[in-house]
């Protein structure tokens, strides 16, 4: 059990490093396909829509097996520039990740957007204020602190998603716990180690959120 | 199209039937899902603490640890458990547990702990008159509890309850690593048969999103059903 501790903490580095890449990833994304959300132009909407839909309705593991595994046989992308990430399954789980969280952070960041009281947008548009720095100074503040809390679950969410990377031969943390499982034959001692480190990640993610949200609260 | 077809020729019944078994699975692990809420939301809601504390870890636990470690726990360490109880029953033959057991039971107790939480929340936002007025009209406690809080329950936690079955449906994707041939383990032989893995991977996402969009259709007829009267 503690002979098994240090691998265990190497891995977890190979975990933090695939969520908070697909994290950063995901955000930009997140705030990109939010704003396509509440446009008007029903084209841009429909199409932020089908995207959010599609990564939210099937399962994070059909997603990386579609462009781990699945990419990789059109031959115009194997002779692209995109195959230099392609072939490496570390970027493929990093391109899969920061899509799923992207649709779910957008959907967010919508539902943020949306509870901002339409007065507070009246009352900067009648003070003469330019739209565009009614956006970045009153709406973006605002749905930040509103989305807070369901942001802190989301990155929980995704911290248990990077697991799935270890079906494409990653060894993060749950790869290389089922790597000792398979070899040892001691399946509990090793979930104890490696879901405690998982349990002990949540719970300074959880923190982090609470901190923020006292911060940022009004 | 070809590859879909019926038969000897094609993967079409392959694959129906392995949507089936994700069906059969979800179904499967939400049921025992809901069990498992039915023993740990009173424990929750008790006044005894360590009652309580059992109820959080198993909670706390569970939702924060990845599904995929659980149903690795679950795969290497069922059939050890298992032998180990009927070994105290003198019964010291091997033991293989069947694939769709162990992942439903996994599947199943990740789905009870949001399971449990959902209850818990609805529980807990039922006016406190409800009750004290069931109270003092002397009713029993099954039918305190069947005929005034379950309704009342129901009503405001499906919608939550809609969530934990989207996300028990697309956990069941994760059995495959166990070998169990639903969706994503048959898209997975078929893909390395045909050499064809952009296509049954894409074709099981349109099988899962079909699943997903025909499962909230049905309830939410449930919930203009339980909302009746409101």
């Amino acid at each position: 059990m503690i002979s098994s501790f240090p691998k265990l903490l190497n891995a977890t580095l190979i975990t933090l490093k695939l969520l908070s890449v697909s994290l950063i990833v995901g955000l930009i994304l997140g705030i990109l396909f939010s704003i396509m959300r509440i446009n008007k132009n029903l084209i841009i909407n429909k199409l932020a829509y089908g995207y959010s839909y599609f990564f939210r309705g099937t399962p994070l593991l059909v997603q990386i097996f579609i462009i781990y595994f699945g990419l990789g046989q059109l031959e115009f992308i194997r002779s692209s520039f995109l195959w230099i990430f392609l072939k490496e399954p570390y970027w493929c789980a990093i391109i899969a990740f920061s899509l799923n969280t992207g649709a779910y952070t957008s959907e967010i960041l919508r539902s943020a957007f949306e509870t901002i009281k339409p007065g507070l947008i009246e009352a900067g548009k009648s003070l003469g204020i330019q739209s565009k720095i009614i956006f970045f100074k009153i709406q973006i503040p605002i749905a930040i602190r509103q989305s807070l809390p369901a942001y802190g679950n989301e990155i929980i969410l995704m911290l248990k998603g990077t697991s799935l990377a270890s079906t494409v031969t990653l060894m993060d943390l749950t790869g290389v716990a089922k790597y000792i499982i398979s070899t040892t034959f001691k399946p509990i001692e090793v979930f104890i180690v490696a879901g405690g480190i998982y349990l002990f990640l949540t719970f300074l993610i959880h923190n982090l959120i609470k901190f923020l949200e006292k911060k940022y609260s009004f | 199209m070809e590859l879909l077809a019926f038969g000897k020729t094609g993967w079409g019944d392959e694959l129906f039937i392995a949507t089936l078994m994700t069906l059969a699975v979800s179904i499967t692990a939400i049921l025992i899902g809901f069990l498992f809420a039915l023993i740990f939301t009173p424990l929750k809601l008790s006044k005894n603490k360590i009652l309580n504390l059992i109820a959080n870890c198993y909670t706390t636990v569970i939702r924060g640890v990845p599904e995929l470690l659980v149903i690795y726990l679950f795969f290497f360490g069922g059939s050890g458990a298992v032998m180990y109880v009927a070994s105290i029953f003198g019964y010291n033959d091997y033991i293989e547990i069947n694939a769709f057991i162990t992942g439903s039971f996994a599947i199943g107790i990740i789905s009870g702990a949001y399971s449990t939480e959902v209850f818990r929340g609805a529980i807990q936002s039922i006016d406190k008159g409800q009750f004290e007025a069931s109270k003092v009209l002397g009713l029993k406690k099954p039918i305190h509890f069947f005929k005034v809080i379950m309704p009342q329950m129901l009503r405001l936690a499906i919608p939550n309850l809609s969530n934990v079955w989207q996300i028990t449906l697309k956990d069941t994707s994760l059995i495959s690593v166990t070998g169990l041939v639903e969706i994503m383990r048959q898209s997975y032989i078929a893909a390395g048969s045909t050499r064809d893995p952009l296509f049954f991977y894409s074709f099981a996402a349109v099988l899962y999103l079909l699943l997903t969009f025909l499962s909230m259709k049905f309830i939410n007829r449930l919930e203009i059903k339980y909302s009746k009267g409101y």
